[in-house]
């Protein structure tokens, strides 16, 4: 029985649909693995009742069971986006994009554990608990949607969906060895996605494999009545089937890769090594620039404070969640958020709330969105000449637990290489592409390779994506002991 | 040095987010913000005044639905999860002391 958890999204859904795999017995199995958490990738668990429903076998995500971010509302299944100002939450209604795998014949398998509110690059910023990276239990799985990544890499889950405003699926995905892939801008639905900075937040699949990131993202993309914001996919996505990538013109800019400070020479070296993969498979692959990319954390934390901001008032103690008693209206606001909210949080409203205060909306929030232009126009030109741009994912393999934790700058610069496309709302992938050595030495994690495209190149992207993971090669059974204490 | 963002400020910066800080929160918070804006900092002396802002970058305009009335939540359902429901509304303390 323990053997069905080995196989991938794509073979388990096409094994049930012809009848060779009894969807109970698959169901159960990863039931089994999840209750035996060893990392804190769940904040809940879904009873046999609450797991995979009983749609048509014959559907694309029949008997499949998902491990869903915390950030997700389900109706009537706890929801705390991992803050105690959520905590006890049920939630009146269902995310478009749970609804949209439950359509499939998908089920819910838990909610994952993340930073609160989605804002953290290592998931210490949970109000229950830090998860813990399944290679290395020493170390952060990455953030926000760290409980998805460690639940999937750990073997808790076939696989998950997430959130990404600034690299919240790739930087985790990067750390956990598998693949996350942030859809482009509107892809998929917001709706019932608890949110952080709306201009840039999009749910994505974070899976073992890219055709099964492929096979999650067909199911869940699709414009939303209830999302105005959102587009789908034109001409929708394919399964990645592609083995070479010639005539393909990669570009690799310089100011995300090459010359960008603070890459680890570990992570550096599995990054050119990549790129020999992909010359050996025909691509062409060449410098380019984003001349403006250097300030995109700048812009990014305007902007996504700005927004959160804004977003976080609804947190006030009066309609659902946590309220502190007080003898007046704004001193209970105050209590109930001073009480609710983690350090990080208080700290990025305060920041946005600063950003657009009377005095300084033009000096940040004004001179952010300026330079997001910019970003968004430096892709543009380098689409020019490149089908698609590689950078590392992240500038370091997984750091330990706490190293980062008193220093926010520092947390920041996590997202360096991620944050720019989300500017930009361009999708981008990260897929494993080998182990490095952390900078101050140890046994060797995994290292991600962002592949990034234009609007809606979802299916090259796939495609690309496919070929190289197919010529990497990349081993993730090493992190798969994450239930027990193997 | 001088910090960006000093203790009134801060404390300014909380009033307007309605959220009531610690005294050791204060100083933690100005120190902590200060670092950030610096490095934020660097994008405040680009010449960008040719540039437009961008505030979405999908660019929609009026996206439209018929005005037709569709099943929603009911009151009950709605105060379902308030901490303190009261015939059908939210109760919350006096906005005067």
């Amino acid at each position: 029985m323990s053997d069905v958890v080995e196989l991938s999204l794509v073979e388990a859904a096409e094994a049930i649909r012809c009848g060779d795999l009894d969807p109970g017995e698959y169901a159960s199995a990863w039931r089994q693995a999840a209750a035996g958490d060893a990392l804190g990738a769940y904040l809940w668990r879904a009873d046999e009742d609450a797991g995979p429903g009983t749609s048509e076998s014959s559907s694309e995500l029949a008997g499949i069971p998902v491990a869903v971010k915390d950030i997700f509302c389900i109706e009537d299944v706890p929801t705390t986006a991992g803050s105690r100002i959520l905590e006890g939450y049920l939630p009146p209604y269902t995310a478009t994009a749970v609804a949209r795998l439950r359509a499939a014949g998908a089920g819910v398998l838990g909610k994952t554990n993340m930073d609160e509110f989605a804002m953290g690059s290592s998931n210490e910023n949970s109000a229950y608990a830090p998860v813990l990276n399944p290679w290395d239990r020493d170390r952060v799985p990455g953030g926000s949607s760290g409980g998805s990544a460690a639940a999937v890499a750990g073997g808790l889950a076939p696989c998950a969906i997430g959130t990404d405003t600034g690299g919240s699926i790739r930087q985790p995905a990067a750390l956990c060895g598998i693949v996350g892939l942030k859809p482009t801008y509107g892809a998929i639905s917001r709706y019932g996605m608890i949110a952080f900075a709306s201009s840039l937040d999009q749910c994505g699949p974070l899976t073992r494999t890219v055709a099964d990131s492929a096979l999650m993202l067909r199911v869940m993309e699709g414009r939303d009545p209830l999302d105005s914001t959102s587009t789908g996919i034109p001409g929708g996505v394919g399964l990645p089937a592609a083995e070479r990538l010639d005539g393909l013109r990669l570009g690799v800019p310089r100011e995300l890769a090459g010359e960008a400070e603070g890459i680890e020479p570990g992570v550096r070296e599995v990054f050119e090594r990549t790129l020999d993969v992909c010359r050996d498979l025909g691509a062409e692959v060449a410098e380019t620039a984003l001349p403006h990319a250097e300030h995109g954390i700048s812009a990014y934390y305007v902007l996504a404070p700005a927004e959160a901001s804004a977003n976080l008032a609804r947190y006030d103690g009066v309609r659902y969640g946590l309220r502190e008693s007080a003898s007046d209206l704004t001193e209970m606001y105050e209590r109930t958020r001073a009480e609710g909210f983690g350090d990080e949080v208080k700290r990025r409203i305060m920041l946005g709330t600063y950003a657009l205060s009377s005095g300084y909306y033009d000096a940040y929030y004004g001179q952010a969105q300026r330079v997001r232009t910019l970003i968004a126009e430096d892709f543009n030109r380098a689409f020019e000449d490149f089908d698609l741009l590689l950078t590392p994912t992240s500038p370091t393999v997984a750091f330990e637990l706490g190293s980062r934790a008193s220093d926010p700058l520092a947390m920041y610069m996590s997202d360096y290489c991620t944050v720019p496309m989300s500017l930009a709302g361009l999708p981008a992938i990260s897929i494993p592409a080998g182990l490095a050595q952390p900078e101050g030495g140890g046994p060797e994690l995994p290292v991600g390779l962002q592949v990034a495209g234009p609007a809606y190149s979802e299916s090259r992207l796939l495609d690309a994506a496919h070929a190289i993971e197919q010529a990497v090669g990349f081993d993730g059974t090493p992190a798969r002991g994450g239930a027990g204490d193997s | 040095m001088r910090p960006m963002i000093d203790r009134d400020q801060v404390l300014h910066v909380a009033r307007l987010a309605r959220l009531h800080l610690e005294e050791s929160e204060v100083e933690r918070m100005a120190a902590e913000l200060s670092g950030v804006l610096e490095h934020v900092d660097r994008i405040a002396g680009l010449d960008l005044d040719d540039v437009a802002t961008t505030t979405h970058v999908v660019h929609l305009e009026n996206v439209l639905r018929d005005d037709t009335p569709t099943p929603s939540l009911s009151p009950e359902r709605a105060l379902a999860g308030a901490p303190d429901p009261d015939q059908g509304s939210f109760r919350v303390p006096s906005p005067q002391a």
